[in-house]
């Protein structure tokens, strides 16, 4: 088995230095600057790896459908000039609203050569959280498949005035002069595209994340991200020329775009994309047949894999598995023990988040597992653990203490702004401390421990949800007066979306009703969002300043401790 | 309990799981997570919901022979007897 990309992780912190890394990647040609596309496309085709495979999608039938660097040039600059065509600015923004299939792959590097900001959501998010993006990122361009534009976004339009064209992938004919065929559009478009002068600061990718309080917040990353692309890929996912690898993320999330699109491509491996959902003996034959070297993928699928009977290793050929990586949520301790024996290798956990655009703590290859643990900070990466309160702030040096993980200010991924959010933007900062909202702490050896959130943010499947964005669409149904959402603990997902509703008068709390508006919820959101478990309740608890306690709700679900209740109105 | 019943309960079990939809409603040969927008928690769900009703063991191995409903009756029948 071929060694690790670093042998000494002290050693490789201590002398780290982002410029240097910079200094790896090759710039746009005549130094007009740095662009994500050009580093993860058009450098490899114009040399070496013009030829290598750069992305093999595998159909739900199995069928394979490959492109190679030089391809992938050549589709990408047909769409950056359909862009041109339509009169897009730079800066303005492409959304998509489609499964892991080409057009997905080749719009967002497509985009980012345009200099247009690139923006992919989730295909199975229902009608509203697909409008509450598309709105707040004022959305100009959105390329989607016919069925998913006419059950969710056709009855949007009258409310999305910045939407100037959709693009559909699957008709050949436009259906009008806004929704328009894109498989035409593409065979009119010339291959020839030269990439304008990118400013790294430029805006790139954006990427919709939940928030206690409020709608979703479009988190702003740049094209300098794709240094913590290609230095992610070299540290952590241990890239070597050759490779093939496969992130099992869906790209509507933040880790299916920078590692399920731009890190592979950027160290010019050969990346794998399935379009099917998880099953079991299909992920296990795709790492055979595939030969697959490094799998990244989530604590989710690996528990369901986890159920199964078979020893991996003796009913498949892994052989060529030399890394498993993991990310979402914290991997348990069993899970990476069973990793090890399942698949030879241990599974290495790591944590990030839309935010940092990137992996920021991690295990390493070289570096001796803790299992349950995060691993230890990115080079160049200052993490730290803090006690932050109504009126302060103070960086906690001791170990073993819980606390606010930090990170400190000048990581290239970290995100520049919540559009249109600037003073939510500032709340995540103390000085040069950007505040994650989660909580950790370190251990004597320099390992990070995840503790929980800090808030009431929902982590299911690896996914953030936003209490606040299923309540209000909960309190959008004429039974509901009010509704709470808690995150409950479950095994297979981590924490399943539950839902609390007070009735309005007249509404009798019956199961018939409970199906309906879990149903409700499934229509307008989708089941990644909507709740799985729905209880009516009489009254919700609240502060005396009306605020829903719903850390009180989670106890009394949970039995356990109240803790402490002085804000909490009598009823 | 003869192929009807089977289906019938096929369809009560994914109504459970995804109220909005109308389970009858399904072509053959499609896949029941995406007609019925089904992630996969909800999958997982329908197919424990499933062993117990009809008390037979599903392992994890074979769910990817339960995508479609004809495929998925075929296979239930085959554990039914």
């Amino acid at each position: 088995m071929k060694g690790p990309n670093f042998s000494d992780y002290e050693a490789l912190y201590k002398g780290y230095d982002w410029q240097k890394e910079k200094s790896n990647l090759s710039g746009l040609p005549g130094g007009k600057g740095l662009n994500i596309a050009y580093e993860a496309v058009d450098r490899h085709a114009d040399g070496d790896l013009k030829n290598t495979t750069a992305l093999r999608f595998i159909r739900k039938s199995g069928e394979h459908v490959d492109y190679t660097y030089a391809g992938l040039k050549a589709e990408t600059g047909k769409f950056a000039n359909v862009l041109k065509k339509l009169k897009v600015k730079e800066g303005d923004r492409v959304f998509s609203l489609l499964g892991r299939v080409p057009p997905l792959y080749i719009a967002s590097l497509g985009s980012l050569k345009y200099k247009a900001v690139f923006c992919p959501l989730f295909s199975v998010f229902g009608p509203e959280p697909v409008f509450q993006r598309l709105s707040k990122g004022d959305v100009r361009i959105l390329i989607t498949t016919t069925d998913a534009y006419e059950k969710k976004v056709k009855g949007l339009l009258g409310r999305l005035p910045s939407l100037q064209y959709v693009l559909l992938t699957d008709t050949d004919r436009d259906l009008d002069e806004f929704a328009l065929s894109y498989p035409k559009l593409m065979e009119e478009a010339s291959e020839e595209f030269s990439i304008p002068t990118t400013d790294p600061e430029d805006p790139a990718l954006l990427h919709f994340t939940s928030g206690t309080t409020g709608m979703p917040k479009g988190a702003l990353h740049v094209h300098q991200a794709v240094v913590i692309h290609y230095s992610t890929g070299k540290y952590v996912l241990d890239f070597k020329k050759g490779d093939i690898f496969w992130c099992t993320a869906d790209p509507g999330w933040v880790t299916g775009t920078s590692y399920g699109i731009i890190s592979p491509l950027v160290n010019g491996v050969t990346s794998i994309v399935d379009e099917e959902e998880f099953d079991g003996m299909r992920w296990y034959s795709i790492l055979e047949k595939e030969k697959v070297n490094i799998w990244y993928t989530a604590p989710t699928a690996i528990r369901r894999l986890m159920r199964m009977t078979i020893v991996p290793k003796e009913s498949f050929d892994l052989s060529h598995l030399r890394l498993v990586l993991s990310v979402g949520e914290p991997l348990h301790a069993g899970a990476v023990i069973w990793g090890e024996k399942a698949f030879g290798v241990p599974v290495l956990d790591n944590w990030w988040q839309t935010e940092t655009g990137g992996i920021m703590i991690s295990n390493y290859r070289s570096m001796k597992v803790k299992p349950g643990s995060m691993g230890r900070p990115l080079p160049g990466v200052h993490a730290a653990i803090a006690d932050i309160g109504e009126n302060h702030f103070k960086v906690l040096d001791q170990p073993g203490k819980e606390g606010h993980l930090v990170l400190k200010k000048g990581i290239p991924s970290l995100f520049r702004e919540y559009i249109h959010q600037e003073e939510r933007y500032q709340k995540s900062f103390h000085g040069d401390w950007y505040i994650t909202g989660d909580l950790a702490r370190i251990d004597s050896d320099g390992y990070f421990w995840f503790v929980g959130r800090a808030d009431d943010i929902i982590k299911t499947s690896g996914h953030m949800v936003g209490p606040f964005e299923v309540e209000s669409t909960l309190m959008k149904h004429p039974a509901v007066a009010e509704a709470a959402v808690i995150g409950k603990p479950e095994p297979s997902i981590g924490e399943l979306v539950k839902a609390f509703v007070v009735l309005k008068e007249g509404y009798q709390a019956e199961k018939d009703l409970e199906r309906e508006l879990i149903g409700f919820a499934r229509k307008t959101m989708g089941p990644a969002v909507a709740p799985k478990e729905l209880s009516f309740i009489d009254s919700l608890p609240k502060t005396k300043s009306g605020k829903i306690l719903r850390r009180l709700l989670k106890a009394r679900e949970l039995g356990l401790p109240e803790g402490d209740l002085s804000t909490l109105e009598k009823n | 309990m003869n192929q009807e019943e089977l289906k019938n309960t096929v369809f009560q079990l994914l109504k459970n799981i995804a109220p909005e939809t109308e389970p009858s409603q399904l072509m053959p040969d499609e896949s029941i997570r995406e007609a019925l927008n089904i992630d996969s928690y909800d999958a997982l769900q329908f197919i424990v919901a499933l062993c117990e009703k009809l008390d037979i063991d599903i392992p994890e191995e074979d769910y990817g022979k339960t995508r479609s409903l004809k495929s998925l009756l075929e296979y239930l029948s085959s554990k039914v007897g």
